[in-house]
């Protein structure tokens, strides 16, 4: 509804306050009087009127109310609202919020404001700021989204898969910071999710849509199992009865869509988050396929060209081929100040039995390391080895 | 909504082409002025010929050069009007500076009284 109006007005803040002043009276006259036969469209139609008479009395905004000239007049009552289909603008104002003229942190903040309707304080709390800076963070974006007209549209085709990556880097992005969090009491994983159905349904043909939804399945339905209070617990370790067999099974399901939906020529290869998704989806197998993961773990580098991907490839080839071919590929790397280059590095060389390389190696991932859960895991390695 | 688009050249790229390819260039700035929305815009001489002007307590303090001190320098603008930002966007990108090691601002421009 939020969208729909932001889309008819372009302009956030009137949006806003005429739904909430539509809500208002809904409040008041339901109760009375029944609710109407299609709530929703009187809902946005009351919120419409709401908005046009703020805007008939802003002189300021006289020559935004020509526009509005095709709309019908208000003589009519506002209770015999034709149930008009609602356009369904979610997609328009997901692009709006994930405009790259928006910096990364206002995206994210608008995006979980504006469609997923969390309240301010809410994503305060989620990202560890204080209020007020998240308040001033999104009026800064909206202010800015109406003084340089940031345009509430979906991108035309030839921008349309680099500002689709934008807007999946951002649901991303808000994925990662609920399920990196043991509790994620912010319900921010979940939020994701919702977000990916939504895009998924919008944008049902692009495979990285069903990629990234597939991904962030994958890896949500070992939720319950990889936390022991606040521990980490390795994939290898983790109880696999905790994991959420249908959501493995829907993951499972999209994942195979992104992959053999190709319904463009140059959409052959599968995208990075499909690659990802492919590679949850084997590692929750109950036997490992380590080579083809590594394979995929080298078609994502390739596509990436990312140090860390090349990283989990050494993981990965560590199982298929030992550890003496992953450090190889481990010592290639550069990523000195990476702790997860020392600790897997670490991990190799105690399996090699360099017991005091690996102990000197653990101590290097310990000294970078952020959170308190992996410097325990890290110290009971080093008292082990 | 007009938009200015300000344009930051890194100093030496035109020089660094060829003739033809220089003439390239300047003949995409000329048909860029006959966009539909362009409505003005100005080329300026090079940075060298810049002179900086303050006052400070009322004492006029005229100085050699730009007033800021980065590596591509303003070279001109463009005044357009355009939809919204992505249309904007579209003209920027085609301004050779963006592809020469600059870059182009944009900027929503405050509308005058009417």
């Amino acid at each position: 509804m939020l969208a729909c109006l932001i889309g008819y007005f372009g302009d956030f803040d009137l949006a806003e306050e005429a739904t909430a002043e539509a809500f208002a009276i809904a409040a008041q006259r339901w109760p009375s009087d029944g609710p109407p036969d299609n709530p929703g469209a009187w809902l946005v139609t009351t919120a419409r009127r709401r908005a046009i008479d703020r805007l008939r009395r802003d002189r300021v905004l006289a020559a935004k109310l020509r526009l509005l000239a095709a709309e019908p007049s208000r003589e009519k009552g506002e209770d015999d609202v034709a149930p008009t289909p609602i356009p369904d603008e979610r997609l328009e104002l997901i692009f709006l919020c994930c405009h790259p003229a928006l910096a990364l942190e206002a995206q994210v903040a608008l995006t979980l404001r504006a469609v997923a309707g969390l309240s301010t304080e809410e994503i305060a709390r989620a990202f560890l700021v204080p209020a007020d800076t998240m308040k001033r963070r999104l009026t800064r974006a909206k202010a800015k989204i109406k003084l340089a007209g940031i345009p509430f549209a979906v991108p035309a085709a030839p921008r349309l898969q680099e500002r689709l990556a934008a807007v999946l880097a951002v649901v991303y992005l808000i994925f990662n910071q609920g399920y990196g969090d043991h509790q994620d009491r912010s319900g921010l994983a979940a939020e994701a999710i919702r977000l990916g159905r939504v895009l998924a349904v919008l944008l049902p043909a692009e495979p990285e849509v069903l990629g990234l939804l597939a991904l962030m399945l994958l890896h949500d339905a070992r939720r319950a199992a990889r936390f022991t209070g606040e521990d980490l617990v390795l994939l290898a370790d983790q109880d696999r009865s905790r994991w959420d067999r249908r959501q493995l099974a829907e993951g499972r399901a999209l994942l195979d869509r992104a992959l053999l939906d190709r319904v463009l020529p140059d959409r052959a290869l599968p995208g990075p988050y499909a690659l990802q998704a492919a590679i949850a989806s084997l590692q929750t197998e109950s036997e490992l396929d380590w080579p083809q993961i590594a394979v995929l773990y080298g078609q994502l580098a390739d596509l990436t060209g990312s140090a860390v991907v090349r990283l989990n490839r050494a993981v990965a080839v560590a199982e298929a081929e030992g550890p003496a071919a992953a450090l190889a590929i481990v010592d290639s790397l550069d990523l000195p100040d990476y702790q997860y280059w020392h600790s897997t590095r670490a991990e190799l060389l105690r399996r090699l039995g360099r017991a005091d390389e690996a102990r000197a190696a653990y101590g290097e991932a310990l000294a970078r390391a952020r959170t308190a859960p992996e410097r325990r895991f890290l110290q009971r390695r080093i008292a082990e080895s | 909504m007009q938009y200015a688009l300000l344009i930051y050249s890194r100093p030496g790229a035109t020089e660094a082409l060829s003739p033809d390819e220089r003439a390239a260039v300047h003949d995409e700035y000329m048909a860029l002025r006959k966009e539909p929305g362009m409505t003005g815009g100005a080329s300026l001489h090079p940075v060298e010929t810049a002179t900086t002007v303050r006052v400070q307590d009322e004492q006029l303090l005229v100085t050699d050069g730009p007033f800021a001190d980065t590596k591509e320098v303003f070279a001109g603008f463009y005044l357009l009007e355009a939809d919204d930002l992505d249309a904007a966007t579209e003209i920027a990108a085609r301004i050779p500076a963006a592809r020469l090691g600059g870059a182009v601002e944009i900027r929503p421009v405050v509308p005058g009284p009417s």
